[in-house]
């Protein structure tokens, strides 16, 4: 195992920005979130769920694919090439990791989306350990670590002084290797510290799952049979249909197609859409088969932890960031639902 | 040369415009330098792109064994309809395809066939029919039940009332909803002529599709004469964007219409939540 001076950071960034885009937690107003950096920038390396996930560097909010032309009866459409540069996610959160995972499973999937692949292929992600889960943290419900990202390219710890480095693959192998001058080993004793806070964190938020009863074992199958559930009709009553669960969320990957332009000339692009909205589904006859609140706000649910584990062989579309949590204005509560479903199964 | 996305479109011409009915034309899609645009089964859709407006999917009407074209009849109804409806012979457009499952044309040789159309939804039935008669050996008894509400709003006049009652072994049956001037035919909703005609279950697949409330009870209507839903084929179309299983706004519980459909048997509809 490697590891990174914290004092040293400032230089590993400037090189790094210098071999592509690198995009990391920047604080700005008290608000912390991923973007570029550039010198003098405020790094924070504390925060645990920025704003926005760092999904946006793969999957952008909005994203020109198409130009077209027009002039008189003739068309022309060309490709717009998606930005191919190399770029670099530094200090994803495990949870994080594991959400690029689940829209890795969407887009990657026949036929592949080419792109989001590509944009995929050009970055390298390098991920921190949490040490001090927050306590809206439900990562362990699903089976994932706070403290490891095993789909990282490197994973990080911070012990104190130092960020410990550990490559994960073949991206991760090849970048370490080209900062390898402002790396050194670590010692027996620092991998020991950061295995301790790997374990602490992973009971704290164990701990949490029991005491609240996060327990997502037969979940997917439960949600097979509540299709018409009362459950339903209780949550769907406050929703706002803001849609701000799944613009913050890790996972969420609906988008919408929309041209822009004039007659003559404009372009094609997609951007994120949220299952939240009327349209979403609603038809050119009038027709929508999700009218009410109700059925978009059971769709999310059901979309997270019952149809896409059904599809992806049991990987739950949700990774325990906690943030609809927080961000929810009427406290929509996923774990709540997560706590009912799970009380009907063992109940039945 | 980079790969093409799977979201882009290619340029087509559309090469001749037919006015079915008030609010429907057909339109013929080529290539621009002549042909299809690409190959397909019965029952599959395309996107076509209107720039600026948009793009939408539509089933395709033609049978893949007509070699030169894609066929399309379109209702006018919305933002990319209604530029569809504007233009004339000649206009470029955008479309991608083909997309979705198909009917199972393969599965169902040998049987006799019982199609069941209303207004608009006889679009996606029609590939199907006229491929099942240019491969006419390969399938038994064929029946065509057809509503409208109004004569006038029948679409593929030519093929109902000419090329279709002259097929073998094939019989055509048509009527409208209610009566009305110069209409000396048939004079009932669908799913009760469909009834009364006494179709008889036995080695016969039935496929349906038109109006949500026509499906609706065209089914009831086959349980009560002894279909087995296995034997009725359906083809739904919800709002779609991508086409692509991606986009995430057309599944019915964990089916995607764009690519475990269209088509579904009414035995898998049973399986799926009712949301759609």
């Amino acid at each position: 195992m490697k590891k990174v001076q914290k004092e040293k950071l400032e230089d590993l960034f400037e090189r790094l920005a210098g071999d592509g885009v690198l995009y990391l937690p920047l604080e700005e107003d008290g608000v912390v979130n991923f973007a570029p950096w550039k010198k003098g920038a405020r790094v924070n390396l504390e925060a645990l769920n920025t704003v926005l996930p760092p999904k946006r560097a793969i999957f952008p909010q909005t994203e020109t694919y198409m130009r077209f032309e027009t002039d008189g009866k003739k068309l022309q459409i060309e490709q717009v090439e998606p930005v191919e540069g190399n770029y670099f996610l530094f200090g994803v959160r495990p949870c994080d990791m594991a959400g690029i995972k689940v829209l890795d499973k969407v887009f990657l999937d026949e036929p592949e989306d080419d792109i989001y692949s590509r944009r995929r292929q050009a970055g390298t992600i390098l991920s921190l350990g949490c040490n001090d889960p927050h306590v809206s943290c439900f990562c362990s419900a699903f089976d994932l670590e706070p403290g490891f990202a095993p789909d990282a390219d490197v994973a990080l710890w911070d012990v104190g002084e130092v960020l410990l480095w550990k490559p994960l693959s073949e991206k991760g192998e090849k970048l370490t290797s080209s900062v390898e001058d402002l790396l050194e080993d670590a010692s027996a004793e620092e991998e020991r510290a950061a295995e301790e806070q790997r374990n602490s964190a992973a009971a704290t938020v164990a701990a949490a799952a029991r005491e609240h009863g996060w327990n997502v074992e037969g979940v997917e199958e439960a949600l097979q049979d509540m299709f018409e559930a009362e459950l339903w009709d209780k949550l769907y009553r406050r929703c706002l249909g803001c849609g701000i669960c799944t613009y913050i969320c890790p996972t969420c990957h609906c988008f919408d197609v929309e041209d822009f332009g004039k007659w003559q000339e404009g372009e094609r692009f997609r951007c994120w859409d949220s299952c939240m909205f009327e349209e979403f589904t609603l038809h050119a006859s009038g027709e929508n088969p999700r009218p009410t609140q109700k059925e978009r706000v059971r769709q999310r649910f059901m979309h997270k932890l019952c149809y896409y584990p059904s599809n992806f062989e049991g990987l739950y579309a949700c990774v325990g960031c906690g943030r609809c949590v927080r961000q929810c204005p009427v406290s929509i509560d996923i774990t709540q639902v997560i706590k009912e479903v799970g009380g009907v199964k063992s109940g039945s | 040369m980079a790969r093409k996305s799977t979201l882009l479109p290619e340029v087509a011409v559309v090469e001749s415009i037919r006015q079915e009915t008030p609010n429907i034309k057909t339109f013929r899609v080529v290539s621009p330098g002549g042909g299809k645009p690409f190959e397909h089964i019965p029952g599959q859709c395309a996107m076509l792109s209107t720039p600026p407006v948009g793009e939408a999917i539509f089933s395709i009407t033609s049978s893949p064994t007509e070699k030169e074209h894609l066929d399309f009849s379109i209702v006018q109804t919305g933002t990319v309809t209604n530029y569809l409806h504007e233009i004339e012979e000649g206009f470029e457009i955008g479309i991608r395809g083909p997309l979705g499952n198909g009917f199972p044309v393969e599965e169902v040789k040998g049987k006799d066939l019982l199609f069941i159309g209303g207004g608009i939804g006889l679009a996606p039935l029609r590939s199907f029919i006229n491929y099942c008669f240019d491969n006419r050996e390969d399938y038994g008894k064929i029946d065509i039940l057809y509503g409208a509400r109004t004569p006038d709003d029948m679409i593929q006049k030519k093929d109902l009332f000419e090329l279709w009652p002259q097929q073998p072994n094939t019989d055509v049956y048509l009527t409208v909803d209610k009566e009305c001037e110069g209409w000396d035919g048939k004079v009932a909703l669908a799913p009760h002529y469909c009834e009364e005609l006494a179709f008889t279950p036995e080695n016969k697949v039935t496929v349906t599709c038109g109006p949500p409330i026509m499906i609706k009870f065209v089914l009831e209507a086959l349980d009560r004469m002894g279909f087995t839903p296995d034997q009725v084929i359906t083809t739904l179309e919800l709002r779609m964007k991508c086409g692509v299983g991606k986009c995430g706004r057309c599944n019915i519980g964990e089916k995607y219409v764009c690519i475990d459909g269209p088509v579904f048997t009414y035995a898998q509809l049973l399986e799926m939540p009712p949301e759609y």
